[in-house]
């Protein structure tokens, strides 16, 4: 380990874990290596901590005032997102799905934590917390009762389990009174 | 594309524990759904994890499974749903 890093500038106010030792070993390597540049390190990290809800609350809110915004999202989530001017440079795809008075998603990644971070930022805690990510599949009602959201028999919960190469956005149903 | 399942049709998940990285969670294993949506091909994820170049891509599905089916005790509501995307390696017809 090089004694420089040490005192890195964004070094936790905390002992370092030994994740975080890994973490820094690697980096120092692939760096010593000439693979990365330290530049783009950092400007990848400021590009993911810029990430945040506010960019989907964005395209949600056009979703609801804008059916034929809603209906393009729906066919080809990028493309619509990117009317927007926002470029969520995610690799994997984006599906997104609509809530109804029907229908209910809730999305879950129970191998890992995949999440649409480009749109999102990172996710919660929670969402990768081996309790949600093992609940939701089996109990999504219960679940999001603790959420606050009490849904009634006659709506069709439909869980989403993101295994693979798609990223979901749900659009919420818009709440009533919001108009105007 | 060369997919071998289309929208609607009943499927069955493979069983199995390859060696090394897959994405097929062993709940899902042996259970029946029905294909909601053709996603397009993508590259397989079991080559990608070890550095290998993901080919041949494979065709993915969501698929969707009847909440009663997947767990004997489920509490909810009768049409409540889990989908899933699986690739088609991991499916037969049903």
């Amino acid at each position: 380990m090089r004694e420089d890093h040490h005192d890195k500038p964004h070094a936790p106010d905390h002992p370092m874990t030994e994740f975080e030792w890994r973490v820094e070993a690697v980096q120092a390597l692939l760096i010593e290596k000439g693979i990365l540049a330290a530049d783009e390190v950092r400007r990848q990290v400021e590009e993911m901590d810029d990430r945040s809800p506010a960019l989907g609350a964005k395209v949600i809110a056009r979703a609801w005032v804008d059916p034929a915004f809603t209906a393009r999202l729906l066919a080809d989530a990028r493309s619509a997102i990117l009317e927007l001017g926002i470029d969520f440079r995610q690799e994997a795809a984006l599906v997104a799905m609509e809530n109804t008075a029907q229908v209910h998603h809730v999305v879950v990644c129970t191998l890992c934590s995949c999440y649409p971070r480009g749109l999102l930022g990172y996710p919660p805690d929670w969402y990768k917390s081996l309790n949600y990510r093992s609940r939701v599949v089996v109990d999504p009602r219960g679940v999001l009762k603790e959420f606050g959201t009490e849904l009634p028999t006659t709506v069709e919960v439909r869980v989403l389990d993101s295994t693979a190469d798609m990223r979901y956005l749900v659009i919420p149903a818009r709440p009533a009174g919001t108009e105007g | 594309m060369n997919m071998r399942f289309k929208p609607g049709d009943r499927v069955r998940v493979r069983v199995g524990s390859p060696p090394g990285h897959f994405r097929t969670p062993l709940y899902i294993q042996g259970k029946i759904g029905a294909v909601e949506r053709v996603h397009g091909d993508y590259r397989n994820p079991e080559s990608l994890a070890y550095g290998g170049d993901g080919l041949p891509k494979q065709p993915l599905y969501l698929v969707r499974f009847p909440q009663s089916h997947l767990w004997r005790t489920y509490a909810g509501a009768a049409q409540d749903q889990l989908l899933m995307d699986i690739y088609e390696h991991w499916l037969k017809p049903a």
